[in-house]
């Protein structure tokens, strides 16, 4: 097996070093900032937000197969995805072959920008997995050479490939090895999450900076130091030993619940530069449970997206703003997703050890089971949550059970519940408590209470469409004239219910977040 | 998640710091820039240009702007320069406030940048 440590001088990262290349050293004071006045503190010049130059088109040695079909000017969408799926095998291959993981990474993201230039021009590849991989291999090997020549420079003796590589493993073996590789714990989240979308998923360092909206150099050099860590960890690429390997896969799911939350934005379904991280992230998953289907909480995972992103047609109002759950056109919903979602969790809590993440999407297959949001099974949610709080116990999830508390036994008795929690360090002083608060406040009718709450809440989120959201929900409770006005808020006694139901979208809010905070 | 390290300055603060000692100001603030650029941390570091050189743009009724030297005069301390940082929690954004040189004078204030994410969590 090929160790990806071993190459001794870590300033090789193509990306890293067009991007300290291409603009003055972040390190170099400006002399404007440091000259006096004397009374600004100083600071330097930030890198640059301009791309870095993608690398220029292949030499003719490059291969050039048999086009197969007419040039076009770009690859489609469609075929810069199939192209990205390639991307695991072809790693694979070359880290089995060479080793040098990190190098490796770099030589296939040069050879995937070198097919955006080459294909459209010159046709594509009737094989283009031999194609890349031919690509890539050329592009390490001539950095293996330069490093070699470097070395013996340093009267170091260098191996350059070994002649007869071993066989290839399956690919699916590589998807999962470089899933756990990229997801390595030594690594933060958003390295970890970095590091995913360009090793697993194929995305280029462009497209992930523009999802996560930083300059390039930044997430080049986030991804550089990524690979870095895991080669000082001394990591191989190879599947973690048995008994590490369960703890190693709920880091990966963490990782991908990660990315399908940053994928969670009104726009990114129609912005062409911003990669859908969401559908990323389901992709990948839907990959990890082909590779490991066995495990309850993989599929359980891959159904609480999937149920989550069903709903995301009729989650977004045309002006862009968010609307609630009990709300929604439930005609919009995606049916065939939420009948896979719903399948997939069955047959897991029937079959599987229960887990988190299965019950989390127990719970949205109820809310998207429901033909109206009246008709929602708040006990069973009411249920699962306890569950859920039994099995994996924290602030949020108690949060949430407020909420379906009240739906169940009435605001009182969800207040009662929220007061157990909103001391708990972890979440005192965030916008979530002042969210359910006045969620539930308005439902026992305390609008002036409601309306500070929400107030307060939207005070304290960094998200902006939640910030509309909540100043909206203040808004109409201070609106409201009377205990008979705004969404039908319950006058009559007993009418509670109903409309709890009614207003059951600020559930959903604090929902979704549920795991995101746990992990 | 994104902060916003803002270092407010204040002329007496920065005129009584003899020069050796803002020269050390200023080289722990290119080692702190360069770490966090390293690190994948590092968005943006502005220096702000003197007040002397501000402006200050104001369109009334008519819709014709109306330019004014300065900011308002009242202030006592004026932003002197900021810094955008890409970071995993607020904790960490704080540690990167604290081990600013700033922090040691004029404090630097710590601000969360909102984002377009539906869901703050």
């Amino acid at each position: 097996m090929s160790g990806v440590s071993g190459v001794p001088d870590p300033a090789h990262d193509p990306a890293a070093a067009s991007a300290a290349a291409g603009r003055a050293a972040p390190a170099t004071a400006d002399p404007a900032t440091t000259n006096p006045p004397a009374t600004n503190p100083p600071a330097t010049n930030p890198p640059a937000t301009e791309p870095t130059a993608e690398p220029t088109a292949e030499p003719t040695a490059e291969p050039t197969a048999e086009p197969t079909a007419e040039p076009t000017a770009e690859l489609s969408a469609d075929e810069w995805r199939r192209l990205r799926g390639l991307v695991p095998a072809v790693l694979g291959a070359l880290v089995r072959r060479h080793g040098h993981f990190d190098l490796c990474e770099d030589a296939v993201q040069e050879a995937l920008l070198a097919a955006a230039v080459q294909w459209p021009r010159e046709g594509r590849p009737a094989n283009p997995r031999a194609w890349l991989l031919t690509v890539a291999s050329r592009r390490l090997l001539n950095r293996l050479r330069s490093e070699a020549a470097r070395r013996r420079r340093e009267e170091h003796a260098a191996v350059l490939a070994p002649a007869d590589p071993p066989d290839p493993a399956p690919a699916g073996d590589d998807t999962l090895t470089l899933l756990f590789l990229c997801c390595h714990p030594t690594l933060t989240p958003s390295a970890q999450a970095a590091l995913t979308l360009r090793a697993v998923a194929g995305l280029t360092t462009a497209e992930i900076a523009r999802a996560y909206l930083v300059p390039e150099p930044t997430m080049a050099q986030r991804i550089s130091r990524a690979k870095q860590r895991i080669r000082a960890a001394g990591a191989t690429f190879d599947l973690p030993p048995h008994a590490e390997r369960s703890a190693r896969l709920r880091v990966v799911l963490e990782v991908l619940y990660l990315l399908f939350n940053e994928g969670y934005t009104a726009s990114s379904g129609d912005d062409l530069l911003r990669p859908d991280l969401t559908a990323e992230a389901i992709r990948l998953t839907r990959e990890l449970r082909r590779l490991v289907p066995d495990d309850g909480e993989v599929a359980g995972l891959l159904a609480l997206m999937l149920l989550t992103d069903a709903r995301r047609p009729a989650r977004t109002a045309p002006d862009g703003s968010l609307v609630p759950l009990a709300e929604q056109d439930r005609s919009r919903w995606d049916t065939a997703a939420i009948a896979e979602g719903v399948a997939l969790v069955t047959d897991a809590l029937a079959t599987k050890p229960l887990g988190p993440y299965q019950l989390q999407a127990a719970i949205a297959a109820v809310h998207d089971e429901a033909p109206t949001a009246d008709a929602t099974d708040w006990p069973q949610i009411l249920a699962l949550y306890g569950l859920l709080e039994r099995l994996a116990p924290g602030p949020m999830v108690t949060l949430n059970r407020a909420v379906a508390e009240a739906m169940v036994h009435g605001p009182e008795a969800g207040l009662r519940l929220l007061a157990t929690v909103e001391v708990d360090d972890r979440v005192a002083g965030r916008h979530h408590v002042d969210a359910v608060r006045a969620h539930l406040l308005e439902m026992a009718g305390d609008r002036a209470g409601a309306h500070a709450a929400y107030l307060r809440a939207a005070r304290r989120t960094t998200s902006t469409p939640e910030q509309r959201y909540l100043h909206a929900r203040a808004a109409r409770v201070a609106d409201a004239v009377g205990p008979g006005a705004g969404a039908g808020a319950g006058a009559g006694a007993g009418a509670g219910e109903a409309w709890a139901a009614s207003e059951a979208g600020e559930a959903e809010v604090v929902e979704v977040v549920v795991d995101r905070v746990r992990a | 998640m994104k902060y916003m390290l803002l270092i407010y300055g204040n002329e007496s603060v920065w005129n009584s710091v003899p020069k050796e000692e803002f020269e050390e100001i200023v080289r722990q603030t290119d080692a702190q820039n360069r770490a966090l650029f390293e690190s994948g941390e590092l968005v943006g570091a502005y220096g702000v240009a003197d007040q002397d050189m501000a402006k200050m743009v104001r369109v009334n009724g008519d819709g014709a702007p109306a330019v004014t030297d300065g900011p308002y005069a009242e202030a006592k301390e004026y932003l002197a320069s900021f810094t955008i940082v890409d970071c995993d929690s607020l904790e960490r954004a704080l540690e990167i406030a604290a081990a600013n040189p700033a922090s040691r004078y004029t404090g630097v204030e710590v601000r969360p940048l909102m984002h377009e994410a539906k869901l703050d969590v």
